[in-house]
């Protein structure tokens, strides 16, 4: 008995002294309703050949108060530079003398769904392309705009706009399309390549370790469906290749370029292991 | 090429060469037998108190990123990763813990996400600055040794 109540004793003066320290816990049961409408696919069957059980979102293995901002439009911190897309969405640019909305209309209506089936194959270039270089193909190709640069703040805000579009849609891509299938295999590949000094692929934290704490990181799957996200650290939208090349950093290795090949490789392979699981940009983050 | 005089009246105190103050095995040279490396790295033993530093500190050891222990309850994250380490002196002798630290992959198995703090063995596209250079000093991974066999329960 005083044993008992020396070791509840000890717990007590733990949590109470050391709110910081992480016990496991993997992700959390509860259910992502945003608006109070809108039912998101937070666990989602595997598509075949995946290597984990279960599909789960991020969101799941956040704290409490980050995951309570996704279930409000109006308390989501991203929702700022979504609205900053909306108004790029029908601003003029380039020779032409087009917008978006010139060609496309109404996003509520011609991007629905869009964003949920990206990246696609691109016949022209003979590659895949994702949201942030098909807005710029737009951009060069019939707006006669110059293209946003990596991670410009335009073209984070118009590609979140557009994914935005598709929020509540299950991530569903194409491997059939084109040459898909052997940018997923090289995707495959990158994903379990240990790279830099610390000697880690993305599969040793995220797939090896998911549900488990590093210092004071919850480690999720890594799933991409609420890219750009917005992230709490860095308080604005970060999009997928600026996280990407934020992961390999931390190895202590070099990391490619954005839209380089590896990482559209190793985008096409990480986006469909979320499949399933609806696309929560913007997301948000620690 | 600094002179230091106390190093060298150290030395001579315990009866070491002078030199061997500055003496350390390159990581090539490191001898794993059995899980263990039964020879230090350096001349000089580990200090426990500069291991602790290095554990917690998230530039250097880290180590806390991947592994609990109560012994450092002070700090506030511990990692759940890898095992947690109270009591890693009972179960686990100075060369295996010598071992495990300067490349865990040569004592459990290729698979471990655990980084060798003394290996060349590392991952592709190391950083340029870091071409080479290993993630703890021999110095430092002896430190970190002498504070993981104080850990006892």
């Amino acid at each position: 008995m005083r044993n008992q109540i020396i070791a509840k004793a000890a717990a007590v003066a733990m949590t109470a002294l050391v709110p910081g320290v992480a016990f496991a816990g993997g992700p959390v049961d509860d259910e992502l309703v945003i608006d109070g409408e809108i039912q998101m696919i937070t666990r989602a069957a595997p598509p075949e050949g995946h290597p984990l059980d279960e599909v789960l979102s991020g969101w799941l293995y956040r704290t409490d108060e980050t995951r309570m901002l996704e279930t409000d439009t109006f308390e989501n911190p991203g929702m700022l530079e979504v609205q900053d897309g909306a108004d790029l969405w029908n601003t003029v640019d380039g020779t032409a003398g087009k917008s978006c909305a010139s060609c496309h209309g109404d996003a509520e209506e011609s991007m629905a769904g869009v964003g949920a089936r990206f990246p696609k194959w691109d016949e022209a270039s003979n590659r895949p392309i994702n949201v942030e270089l098909q807005i710029n193909k737009c951009r060069t190709e019939e707006m006669g705009a110059e293209a946003y640069k990596f991670d410009a703040r335009e073209q984070k805000a118009l590609t979140a706009y557009v994914k935005h579009q598709s929020l509540g849609t299950p991530v569903a891509i194409d491997l059939a399309e084109g040459h898909m299938q052997s940018w997923w295999d090289r995707g495959n590949e990158l994903y379990y390549t240990r790279t830099g000094q610390l000697n880690l692929s993305c599969a040793s934290c995220h797939e090896q370790n998911n549900g488990n704490y590093i210092r004071a990181d919850h480690l999720s799957q890594g799933n991409v469906n609420g890219f750009p996200t917005y992230r709490l650290k860095q308080a604005s939208l970060v999009s997928l290749h600026n996280r990407f090349r934020g992961c390999i950093r931390d190895t202590r290795a070099e990391f490619p370029a954005a839209f380089s090949d590896e990482l559209m490789a190793l985008e096409v392979y990480v986006t469909w292991r979320g499949t399933g699981l609806s696309v929560e940009t913007p997301a948000v983050r620690q | 090429m600094s002179w230091k005089p106390r190093a060298f009246l150290a030395c001579l105190i315990v009866g070491l060469p002078a030199l061997a103050a500055a003496d350390e095995l390159a990581p090539a040279d490191v001898k794993f037998d059995d899980m263990s490396v039964s020879q230090p790295l350096t001349s000089q033993p580990g200090d426990p108190e500069n291991g602790r530093k290095v554990f917690a500190n998230r530039s250097l050891g880290n180590c806390l990123a991947c592994h609990a222990v109560k012994e450092q309850i002070e700090q506030l994250f511990h990692g759940e990763v890898g095992p947690p380490l109270d009591g890693a002196a009972d179960r686990w002798s100075e060369g295996e813990l010598r071992a495990i630290v300067a490349d865990a992959k040569e004592v459990f198995s290729e698979e471990t996400v655990m980084p060798g703090f003394y290996s060349l063995n590392v991952g592709v596209d190391v950083r340029e600055d870091l071409v080479g250079k290993t993630i703890l000093t021999a110095q430092e991974v002896e430190d970190v040794v002498a504070y993981l066999t104080t850990l006892k329960e």
